[in-house]
């Protein structure tokens, strides 16, 4: 079956074709429901190939499917070619599958959108993307579909291009993403020179033969470019923006998988981590500040996705902390519930703004939970799976990390347990905010409904639940985010996800039940990440819900302005920036490029005034030129012949 | 007798001599015209001079060649003429300058 493996993107490529030539006659909501069919299609080839994979020995699971050669230049040889093994079907499972169930989420919410359709294009071709790139068996097909994401994300954010802020949001993401980009660009170019090759399977098996700077400089390289696509400190800027695009999106590619590519990279080229220690302190040490930095702004944000956003970011922190721990099964792990209950948590808000027409600010919410059943109880147990409350996927996931931190250093364990607390604390914020508490959005609505009275349009204005092709997706990803720690469970024999992926690890990859660390100390880790959690919720609750202390005051102008970052980032790049252009705008191109065009110009013609002279127009001038030409030909002939 | 290449080849340079003089001095195109054939027949005579003074046969068959350009040429250049006269009667070589820079 594992021949089959180009059916996977293969399948939404072919979505894609077809909702490009036939998406308009299809229509609402037909060509939804082709791309949900196909992404769901690519999801049970996936899954046929990962039961495949799973008959095999350990040892034989690696399984390279060439497809047809790319390029062929000189010493170069790169190959579109497919990499199975348990890392990449793992990534591709759980593209698949959240991005079906998202797929499905987008028919009912995109309904009645004037671009429908083309929505789905894009989506299906994301899907592709996505799914090159974790499939592919070299870096520069990786690259491709890391590009392919890019666009995507740039397509979908500006997808709602009539308001102002989505396209200059959409922007940013890119040129954001250049930075980053050029890193891994670089990064390859150091591979080929050191390895000769592109293809994982080489390449990786030399990491630990060359020298530790190489080595390195590539990791370092493949960082930042993983920080951007990632949104790490100092390239996350683009993230928050991002949430200009539809939900679905948000859930999709700016949670679930698109933001996870960073950390899948980093995973796959593990055994150049471990060659190089100097780097994984790097890494862990970026994670884990940019997991406590996202956090505390999203503790004073009021928009419903951006309060979101800044925890994606944060736990994109965590997963760069494990990885930068070299516990490379922990951040797999943490990505994949992070998938499930962030594409929740996603899809849960789309859901109210959904229900409230369009309303995203938080303080115009709450008392939701009446109005709203299933939305509520599922975005409840994506929070408790967030927050880290045992029994829920995210408590196991993040211990994980948080052991495997403290193995490392206690000094980042801290950091990642503060982190902890305020990822309770603003979750719990937000779920008080929205779904419980008074109706805020009676008083917004009531002012609204006056004006719109005459026109008919919100007479009984109420919030309502979504459709059923919403309220799916969301009871599935919240069954997910309530057992997906079952799929690696610290006990004795139930590591499952670990042993999975031990092949892909080699011998350098550490997981949690290889540590040091006694049993006691481990439990001792989990009592005090739920002894934060419960704080963090237990704080929150006295704020928002009990109101014992006024909200503006936890709330500061610096974190609503997250650090004015923005600002900074103006400050410092955009406006050297700007003045550089000006300068170019106003030196170098009117003085220096049009001088010299000019110049040439005016040489060209002072030279014809001259020599149009010449050209009298009577042929006897012509002759007499053409006559004494040759007399003087054939005298310089004589001469030299007498000579 | 014979006469001695030198004496025909002296003939044909004063041949072209007359030919290029009239060409630059006079006005009238046909005068113009008969001075380049007069230039193209002095090249002729010394071809055939040359051919037989070094007994190459390639001089006798090039001037068949100048020959068949020359007739050529001269298609072209009465009809050129002729359409000249056709716009104006008693025309000089100078007053079709229309063309200068």
């Amino acid at each position: 079956m594992t021949d089959a493996v180009w059916l996977i993107p293969a399948l939404p490529l072919a979505g894609f074709l077809i909702l490009l030539v036939a998406g308009r006659r299809l229509g609402d909501p037909l060509a939804g429901w082709l791309a949900t069919a196909m992404s769901g299609a690519s999801f049970l080839v996936t899954l046929a190939v990962f039961i495949d994979l799973m008959g095999e020995p350990g040892e034989e699971r690696h399984v390279v499917e060439d497809v047809f050669t790319w390029i062929s230049a000189g010493q170069l040889h790169v190959n579109v070619g497919f990499l199975v093994d348990p890392l990449s079907v793992t990534m591709a499972l759980f593209v698949t599958g959240v991005g079906t169930l998202i797929h499905l989420y987008s028919v009912g919410y995109m309904h009645g959108d004037d671009r429908y359709p083309t929505f789905f294009v894009y989506l299906n071709l994301f899907a592709f993307s996505m799914l090159t790139l974790v499939l592919a068996d070299n870096f520069l097909l990786t690259f491709v579909g890391w590009e392919g994401v890019g666009a995507c994300s740039y397509f979908l954010i500006s997808f709602w291009f009539e308001r102002p802020a989505a396209p200059s949001a959409g922007k940013k993401a890119f040129v954001t993403n250049r930075v980053g980009d050029f890193g891994f660009m670089v990064a390859m170019f150091l591979i080929f020179a050191t390895f000769g090759s592109l293809q994982y399977t080489e390449v990786l098996e030399g990491a630990s033969t060359i020298a530790e700077g190489t080595a390195t400089a590539i990791v370092l390289l493949l960082f930042l470019g993983a920080a951007g696509k990632s949104a790490q400190l100092p390239l996350y800027v683009w993230l928050p923006d991002a949430m200009e695009g539809p939900t679905p999106v948000s859930a999709l590619i700016h949670a679930a998988t698109m933001v996870t590519a960073g950390v899948f990279l980093m995973v796959r080229v593990n055994p150049f981590i471990d060659a190089a220690p100097d780097a994984a302190t790097v890494i862990a040490v970026v994670g884990a500040l940019t997991a406590l930095f996202a956090a505390t702004v999203a503790c004073s944000q009021n928009d419903i996705k951006r309060v979101l956003a800044y925890s994606t970011i944060s736990q994109l922190g965590y997963m760069f902390l494990a990885v930068g721990s070299e516990a490379y099964a922990a951040a797999v792990f943490h990505m994949v519930t992070h998938a499930f209950f962030k594409a929740l948590l996603f899809l849960g808000a789309g859901s109210v703004i959904h229900g409230l027409h369009d309303e995203q600010d938080m303080k115009l919410m709450g008392g939701l939970r009446r109005w709203m059943p299933i939305t509520s109880a599922t975005f409840i147990v994506g929070w408790l799976a967030i927050a880290g409350v045992p029994p829920f996927a995210g408590f196991w996931s993040k211990d994980d990390i948080l052991a495997n931190a403290y193995d490392v250093s206690p000094g980042l364990w801290a950091v990642g347990l503060v982190t902890a607390l305020l990822t309770a604390y603003y979750m719990a914020r937000q779920v008080f905010l929205v779904f419980f508490g008074d109706e805020r959005w009676k008083a917004a609505a009531e002012g609204e409904g006056q004006a719109a009275h005459a026109s008919g349009a919100h007479g009984d204005f109420r919030p309502h639940e979504s459709p059923w092709t919403m309220a799916l997706p969301l009871v599935v990803l919240a069954f997910l985010s309530l057992v997906g720690g079952l799929l690696n469970l610290p006990f004795k024999g139930t590591h499952h996800l670990e042993t999975w992926l031990e092949p892909v690890f080699g011998e350098g990859g550490k997981t949690l039940h290889h540590l040091t660390l006694s049993a006691s100390t481990k439990l001792g880790l989990a009592a005090l990440a739920t002894a934060a959690s419960l704080l963090g919720i237990g704080i929150a609750y006295l704020i928002y819900l009990r109101h014992k202390v006024r909200e503006e005051t936890v709330e500061p102008l610096v974190l609503r302005r997250a650090w004015y970052v923005d600002p900074l980032y103006a400050r410092i790049i955009e406006a050297p920036g700007r003045l550089l252009s000006t300068f170019s705008a106003n030196v170098v191109d009117s003085k220096v490029i049009d001088g010299a065009v000019n110049g040439v110009a005016a040489l060209v013609r002072a030279g014809g005034s001259r020599l149009r002279v010449l050209q009298s127009g009577y042929v006897r001038n012509y002759a007499l030129a053409v006559a004494s030409g040759a007399a003087l030909v054939l005298g310089y002939v004589v001469v030299r012949a007498g000579g | 007798m014979t006469v001695a290449g030198e004496w025909y080849l002296t003939l044909a340079a004063m041949l072209f001599t007359i030919g290029a003089v009239g060409l630059l001095v006079r006005r009238n195109v046909l005068v113009m015209f008969m001075c380049v054939e007069l230039m193209l027949n002095a090249v002729n005579l010394t071809f055939v001079t040359f051919a037989r003074m070094l007994d190459d046969i390639g001089g006798q068959s090039v001037v068949f060649f100048v020959l068949v350009v020359a007739a050529a040429e001269v298609v072209v250049g009465l009809g050129i003429i002729v359409s000249i006269f056709r716009r104006r009667i008693d025309t000089t070589a100078d007053d079709a300058s229309m063309l200068r820079g």
